[in-house]
């Protein structure tokens, strides 16, 4: 008992989302139909994925504002590339993610380039890069296995979503458990200290900017298993906020040096769940957009006035 | 016409790198000008490319079509550098643009042109303060505020229209037109206002006690605060500035097309910011010229035109952007710490 109060202190976001859900089930029984909240899950997974390798870079103390447009690229290039067989297209796709990380990590730690620059940079021209490979028009996938897998479910759960799940797994592992996840901390609290401690600083960041495109590229391809189609817009021009949003409301630091996966998954939740709730109550979409804003205004003041009040009583 | 034009320009350039000559001594004059104006060089370099690639680019016309694209942009840039010197982001002018667009156009028909833009002002001055009110006084990031202005002012924009498309019924009876279409002594009217508010931004940021508190607020806020400026009172002032100039964006806008969509102004955040980037203002604060930011904003909007001109798709000038920006920050970036990479 005394652990799970404690982890609720720790990350508030999961007690609010418990509220949430106690709340709205009391009004909507049908919130609780197992359809419903498999709907949530379905719709959580892309978005999910992006979060990881956002969470891992924000903790770094970066972000990257071209996870929308990764995203809609490797989407177009998994269903596009369909041809050559489909594990070659996702390979390729994921693979081309992982290289627009790999230019956007090459800027920011070797050429010290600010990241809002770079990442501004390549949010804007991948999507340029989008619309030169598809031509404008939408992708539509022909290969129906593909799309059968995408609706697929294991044990009643979408398949997506466990993806996305052993993915977040694995991601929480490797920040609390490998020597890049604890570098990964070191430099988002203290850069100089996390130097002067030997830390090679620019080859985690180079990393997590891989890390970063290469889950925006996997979130691609989750997103083109789901439509089986990719349209040019796809990932513009607010899914990067959505996913810098996502890691925030979950209780990551701002300025880096704390966070973590589970937090994200606590951020990605509520979020998903208050669409929802909307949804249920019949509340026009427009709304949808106006809750995030608020939420995240909000988030961002609770958090900052509770710091203040920490360091008052310290 | 086009030959003096290119003439002046070279002009131009030429008493520009006077200074770094006189500075760096004989030896390295081209190289540190390269260095040193590495926006101005982008920006001949891209004029030139387009005038060699296309005959009808440097067209009075053409230039003129240009400056009048720009002209939004541009007059979105001016707060937006205003708000960056002092150490911010404003995320939310794309859809305040939209916003201000919709009222003004959707007021015109119930009010009259004059009190609907008194309105539009007001709507956008009104979202400036509270942001600028979470971000200045309350001291919140301005990143995730502004990004949460973004999906609320969409959202507010949608739910003001119910999602329907706005325009002004008779547009041929009124003026209200001219300000976005209009032509005084064959200058668009939105390119005067923004060389009138470059110009006066310009002081405002170079030659007030104001601009001077913008400037050391973004450049040092613990020391500016110690010495006594309301760094609170600055902060929420620019986000004022970058609201109202926004609302005058969207007016021109709305003027121009006489008619407002609920996502006109979707992304223009990126592409103001990209071009006050170009223009050499610092992200770190404490740094920024208004008018390069106009120069910055004016090549993304040469990069348009140009790839139009010479009948490539639209979509080309945004990996251009991207590689121009990149390109130019790191030439910036790169000459600052006399390599490469670090």
């Amino acid at each position: 008992m005394k652990r799970v109060l404690n982890f609720f202190r720790r990350q508030p976001i999961w007690a609010i989302l418990l509220g949430i859900i106690v709340v709205t089930s009391l009004f909507r029984p049908d919130f609780l139909a197992i359809g419903n909240l498999l709907n949530i899950l379905v719709q959580s997974a892309v978005n999910g994925m992006l979060a990881i390798g956002m969470t891992f870079l924000m903790i770094n103390g970066y972000f990257d504002l071209s996870v929308g447009t990764v995203m809609g690229f490797t989407a177009a290039l998994t269903i596009g590339l369909q041809p050559l067989s489909v594990p070659v297209a996702i390979v390729l796709a994921i693979g081309a993610g992982a290289a627009i990380g790999a230019i956007n990590g090459f800027f920011v730690a070797k050429a010290k380039i600010n990241a809002f620059v770079v990442t501004l940079g390549s949010f804007i021209g991948v999507r340029g890069l989008i619309y030169i490979y598809t031509g404008e028009d939408a992708l539509v996938g022909k290969v129906y296995e593909f799309f059968s897998f995408g609706a697929s479910r294991v044990l009643g759960i979408p398949t997506l979503f466990l993806i996305m799940l052993a993915f977040a797994l694995i991601g929480e592992f490797a920040l609390r458990r490998s020597a890049h996840g604890r570098r990964t901390y070191a430099i988002g609290g203290n850069v100089e200290a996390a130097e002067n401690a030997g830390i090679p600083v620019d080859r985690t960041v180079f990393l997590n900017f891989v890390l970063c495109g290469t889950t925006a590229a996997i979130g691609g391809v989750l997103l083109a298993a789901r439509l089986n189609a990719a349209t040019p817009g796809l990932g513009w021009p607010d899914t990067n906020l959505m996913t810098i949003a996502t890691v925030v409301l979950g209780g990551t630091s701002l300025t880096g040096g704390s966070g973590s996966i589970t937090r994200t998954l606590g951020g990605l939740f509520t979020l998903g769940v208050l669409y929802n709730v909307l949804n249920l109550f019949n509340v026009q979409s427009f709304y949808n957009l106006l809750l995030t804003g608020l939420v995240l205004i909000l988030v961002v003041y609770v958090d900052s006035h509770l710091k203040q009040r920490r360091v008052r009583f310290e | 016409m086009d030959g003096s034009a290119v003439n002046a320009q070279a002009q131009q350039d030429s008493s520009a790198s006077n200074k770094p000559q006189q500075e760096a001594g004989s030896a390295l004059t081209v190289r540190s000008f390269f260095e040193k104006q590495g926006l101005i060089v982008a920006f001949v370099v891209v004029v030139a490319f387009f005038a060699i690639a296309s005959d009808r680019f440097l067209t009075y016309t053409n230039i003129m079509l240009v400056l009048r694209q720009v002209s939004i942009l541009g007059t979105i840039a001016i707060g937006m550098t205003l708000v960056i010197v002092a150490g911010n982001f404003d995320l939310s002018v794309g859809s305040l643009t939209s916003l201000t667009a919709v009222v003004a156009i959707s007021m015109h028909d119930v009010v009259g042109p004059i009190p609907a833009m008194i309105i539009t002002l007001l709507v956008g001055l009104a979202s400036g303060t509270v942001a600028g009110f979470l971000v200045g006084k309350l001291r919140l990031n301005s990143l995730i505020i502004t990004l949460g202005f973004l999906a609320g002012l969409q959202a507010v924009t949608l739910i003001y229209t119910g999602g329907r498309y706005s325009r002004i019924v008779e547009p041929e009876q009124t003026w209200f037109g001219f300000i976005g279409r209009g032509f005084v002594f064959g200058v668009p009217m939105p390119v005067i206002i923004l060389a009138i508010l470059i110009l006066l931004f310009s002081i405002i940021l170079t030659r007030t006690v104001f601009g001077r508190h913008v400037i050391s607020v973004g450049g040092n806020p613990v020391a500016s605060r110690f010495s006594g400026i309301r760094d609170g009172n600055t902060i929420m002032a620019t986000f004022m500035i970058s609201g109202g100039l926004t609302a005058v964006a969207g007016i021109m806008l709305g003027s121009r097309l006489m008619a407002a969509q609920n996502y006109l102004g979707q992304g223009y955040e990126f592409e103001v910011i990209a071009g006050v980037i170009l223009g050499g203002t610092s992200l770190q604060g404490g740094e920024g010229n208004i008018f390069k930011a106009f120069i910055g904003i004016l090549i993304i909007g040469i990069l348009r035109n140009g790839f139009l001109l010479l009948g490539l798709p639209y979509y080309f000038q945004w990996v251009a952007q991207w590689v121009i920006v990149v390109g130019v920050v790191w030439l910036d970036v790169a000459s600052k710490r006399g390599k490469l990479l670090a």
